[in-house]
């Protein structure tokens, strides 16, 4: 995340930019400290006015964000179950350990984001350059291309999706024009998980999107010294656009993992909020609804809300580390 | 082919005929159509199988219906307990509040970031870049019961509350980007002209920023409208339930019989993205394009 990185650098930068405050000016000559002491009430009205500005923001931030995350922090160690509950230590994390719903939990997850992430980035990538070649009509085929993100992650699409893989479905009717008799797959373990990979690789429209924008920011000056240089389209892809396209591949690499970590309306719809059949589609996040919304075990729902963050926070960790011998940052700009 | 040994920059295709361009570029087409055709043909057989006879929704993967069944919208406004209308009035009152909420929350937090000096800016700054990325899932249960201490379970409040709170950090993130393209000797010239901070907020920068306001609502609108996970935990009784909540309760009640009153739902509930989509698209591939990479 590196634009983040530059965001958060950038004020910095401008008042370091701006005349020095008024400690460092200080030993400065008079008609500079007459305006220090203006510049002084200026600030003091720019900090309130900052304050009133960001009031709703650092209300929701304490009230609805950092004061929820340390309660459900200390949950996590409690048996609490509304209205009551007690301390119980770890028993909470304890227990998790000989859970194989729970260990099964994350094993689907794992399995869901890391087949379905680099399928869905691979589609997306390939998509943006084919439609970064300024054809006639691109605007049309980004349009549809991109439609299937819009409207991925609602219910509806989710009902389509078990229909069209249902066993009575669009899938088995085309399968059967070629004579192949198809699965229920919606409703079959093995393959059940298999349906959700698909639909979330089709919904490859807006990383496409953030794809198309960076193949834009190449500077054309690049392609035309390979040309003379002699390299082919393929030489020009591997050695021009992917190392430009790097940091990229890493942005939407992270956020995509981040997600679908977090999928859920997909797979409840599709399994009808039971993560069936035989827990084959039961994500970790299924699970939380389960035991906190249908069990009430808010203590136990709450530890494994942390284990779910812990597991995000682990991966997006080792996505930067691993960042440094792949993802290339121009040095010359 | 396309290399070229001849140092040839300004016409890179020099080599090849205008014929042969042609048929690579209908190749090309061809299989671009092709493509697009599989990504969107489920969405055409889910509109014509909300328009045709039940026995044939499984029978024939073609899109065209024998006859047109446009009972199965009739049927399927009408097959729960309360006519459909109510679930997207519903609907509608959450989309409003948070539409109303984000843009207001988030555009005031933004111009404190992108234009006011304060202490420990570059700390908040980061802390809220870091709540875009917290899943929902570890302060959802807390948050449940703090509703329910304040008596919101069963009403819109824990769904529109929160975006007044500007919660949706995202959209802050979008606006700083915005505002930071702005020209900062307008603000110099309000001030001049004896605007206060809240003069210049909402007489000079809140109406240069329109266009990153249209990509707040659009995007709010898309994802509220399609938000199933909190409005299922919040909203159980039955005068509430909002669109993606019906259409569960459709899809659980009705077993397997009546699918083309179900897809016929299901069209309605894309129906409205559908539009925002063709009417805001310059609006939201703007805004994935710069909050992604600028």
């Amino acid at each position: 995340m590196t634009d983040n990185d530059v965001a958060v650098v950038r004020p910095k930068q401008r008042s370091s930019g701006a005349p020095p405050g008024p400690a460092a000016s200080a030993p400065s000559m008079r008609p500079e400290r007459v305006r220090g002491r203006a510049r002084r009430s200026i600030r003091s009205r720019e900090r309130w006015a900052a304050l009133s500005f960001l009031s709703p923001w650092l209300i929701g931030l304490l009230a609805i964000t950092i004061g929820p995350m340390i309660a459900s922090f200390y949950l996590s160690f409690t048996d609490y179950s509304l209205g009551y509950g007690e301390w119980v230590g770890g028993e909470n994390y304890a227990r998790m350990l000989d859970d194989p719903r729970l260990a099964n939990a994350i094993k689907v997850t794992a399995v869901y984001t890391f087949v379905s992430v680099p399928l869905q980035l691979a589609a997306a990538l390939l998509l943006a350059i084919v439609l970064d070649r300024g054809l006639r009509g691109m605007a049309f085929y980004r349009s549809i291309f991109y439609l299937p993100s819009l409207l991925g992650g609602s219910v509806a699409i989710a009902i389509m999706w078990r229909q069209v893989f249902g066993t009575e479905g669009l899938v088995n009717q085309v399968l059967a024009i070629f004579g192949i008799q198809g699965e229920g797959w919606v409703s079959h373990p093995d393959y059940a998980l298999g349906t959700l990979i698909i639909l979330h690789v089709w919904t490859f429209g807006s990383p496409m999107i953030i794809f198309l924008a960076g193949l834009r920011q190449i500077p054309t000056m690049y392609y035309e010294a390979a040309k003379i240089d002699g390299a082919g389209v393929m030489q020009r892809f591997v050695s021009v656009t992917l190392p430009l396209l790097t940091p990229i591949i890493f942005f939407n690499l992270v956020l995509q993992i981040i997600n679908s970590f977090q999928s859920f309306t997909q797979a409840f719809i599709i399994s009808s909020g039971k993560g069936g059949p035989a827990d084959s589609t039961m994500f970790l996040t299924l699970y939380l609804y389960d035991q906190g919304f249908t069990q009430f075990d808010m203590g136990y729902a709450s530890a494994i809300a942390w284990l779910l963050l812990a597991i995000i926070a682990i991966f997006t960790a080792l996505n930067f580390l691993m960042s440094k011998f792949w993802v290339f940052y121009g040095d010359n700009d | 082919m396309t290399e070229t040994p001849t140092p040839a920059p300004s016409k890179p295709r020099a080599k090849q005929s205008p014929a042969t361009l042609g048929v690579k570029r209908f190749v090309f087409h061809l299989v671009l159509i092709g493509a697009a055709m599989v990504m969107i043909y489920p969405l055409l057989w889910m509109l014509s199988a909300s328009l045709k006879p039940i026995d044939e929704i499984f029978a024939d993967p073609g899109l065209i219906p024998s006859t047109w069944e446009w009972g199965n919208y009739a049927d399927g406004w009408n097959a729960l307990p309360h006519p459909f209308e109510k679930y997207i009035w519903n609907s509608m009152i959450i989309v409003a509040g948070s539409i109303l909420g984000n843009l207001v929350s988030c555009s005031m937090a933004a111009y404190a970031f992108a234009r006011l000096r304060f202490p420990m800016r570059g700390m908040l700054f980061a802390i809220m870049l870091g709540t875009i990325m917290l899943p929902i899932h570890v302060v959802i249960i807390p948050q449940y019961i703090l509703f329910n201490n304040l008596g919101w379970v069963d009403t819109f409040w824990p769904l529109i509350v929160p975006k007044l709170l500007a919660t949706d950090a995202f959209f802050i993130f979008l606006m700083v980007q915005f505002i930071r393209g702005l020209p900062k000797e307008l603000d110099e010239a309000a001030s001049i002209d004896g605007c206060g901070y809240w003069g210049t907020y909402l007489r000079v920068i809140m109406p240069l920023c329109m266009p990153a306001l249209a990509t707040t609502a659009i995007f709010t609108f898309i994802w509220t409208w399609n938000d199933f996970y909190s409005q299922l935990i919040y909203l159980r009784d039955i005068d509430l339930q909002t669109v993606p909540l019906a259409l569960r309760l459709f899809m659980d009640s009705t077993g397997t019989t009546n699918w083309g009153a179900l897809f016929a739902m299901s069209i309605v509930a894309l129906g409205p993205i559908f539009g925002f989509f063709l009417a805001g698209q310059r609006y939201l591939v703007r805004g994935i394009a710069t909050t992604g990479i600028k």
